[in-house]
């Protein structure tokens, strides 16, 4: 899978990876990019899935899965903006669950906060509607 | 407050039955008494993050733990109330393996109020060797997050 990724970066088709990960279809998770030239930034989306919810009574989307998706979009961000020859392994991850997240598209988006040598400090916000009334957010570090 | 009985752990066990995606990914609970649970989860490929290593995504394994860590903030309140993931820390001590089942044991180790403080690990059988650690803190009697609409948990903070 490792030469896979570098092959997709090379092409700046790394939204494509998402297509090898088996997980990525079960939960319904997609990358796009955002933006032009050397602002472009990745998106990931959690497409609105039957299957997601955790709470049938309310109709949210399950915790886990919003973590799921912010992990990811934190890793596609790792992997478009840092460079590496290895896949970024994840150390930790810290979740606020700060609104409920609705039986609908969830979008999420990473902020590459300090990188090290080693280790980097990724933040990531998710949203629905508005981007100012994030429905959850995390940080994670990766080790590179 | 009183202790949950049998009946209404199995009442909870119950609601856990009908959460869609624990179903989806075949998740089930093994063990429940007021203020510990644990989950089993087989190994598909549904949960596979790299098919090449058959290693698993690590937001099966927060599923896993979220799912885990709520039933036992749950079962430690005696009657039905809407919980709600306040926040939840994982920390990956190591890989997933591929084709291991993965096991989720959480406890509430403080009850207050309105908040349950929760503390678990995932493992693969061997409690010694986890592959998973978590602590996650948990609103009850969560009005905000039902379905009045409103998005701002109210009540007084513990």
């Amino acid at each position: 899978m490792l030469k896979t990724i570098q092959d997709l970066k090379n092409r700046s088709a790394i939204c494509e990876l998402n297509e090898l990960i088996p997980y990525a279809a079960t939960i319904g998770l997609q990358s796009y990019m955002e933006g032009k030239a050397h602002e472009a930034d990745i998106v990931t989306v959690l497409k609105r899935k039957d299957s997601n919810i955790g709470n049938y009574l309310i109709g949210a989307v399950h915790g886990g899965v919003v973590a799921a998706l912010l992990e990811h979009a934190a890793i596609m961000h790792v992997l478009y903006h840092v460079e590496t020859i290895n896949m970024p392994r994840i150390i930790n991850l810290s979740v606020d669950y700060l609104r409920p997240c609705r039986d609908k598209d969830t979008f999420a988006k990473g902020l590459l906060i300090k990188q090290g040598k080693k280790i980097v400090n990724v933040r990531v916000e998710a949203w629905q509607d508005d981007t100012l009334r994030p429905v959850a957010a995390a940080h994670a570090h990766f080790q590179l | 407050m009183p202790v949950r009985d049998q009946q209404s752990l199995d009442k909870l066990k119950d609601i856990f039955s009908q959460i869609p995606h624990c179903n989806a990914l075949g998740m089930e609970i093994t063990d429940l008494t007021p203020g510990k649970a644990a989950v089993r989860l087989e190994y598909t490929q549904n949960i596979v993050a790299d098919p090449k290593t058959g290693q698993v995504h690590g937001g099966v394994i927060s599923t896993v733990m979220d799912t885990v860590a709520g039933m036992a903030a749950i079962s430690a309140v005696s009657e039905d109330t809407p919980v709600a993931t306040l926040d939840l820390r994982i920390d990956y001590l190591a890989r997933a393996d591929s084709g291991k089942t993965i096991i989720g044991e959480a406890e509430c180790y403080k009850l207050a109020r309105n908040v349950a403080f929760v503390r678990g690990i995932a493992h693969h059988g061997d409690s010694d060797t986890p592959i998973a650690h978590v602590v996650a803190v948990f609103m009850m009697n969560a009005t905000g997050f039902t379905t009045t609409g409103e998005d701002t948990p109210k009540g007084e903070p513990c």
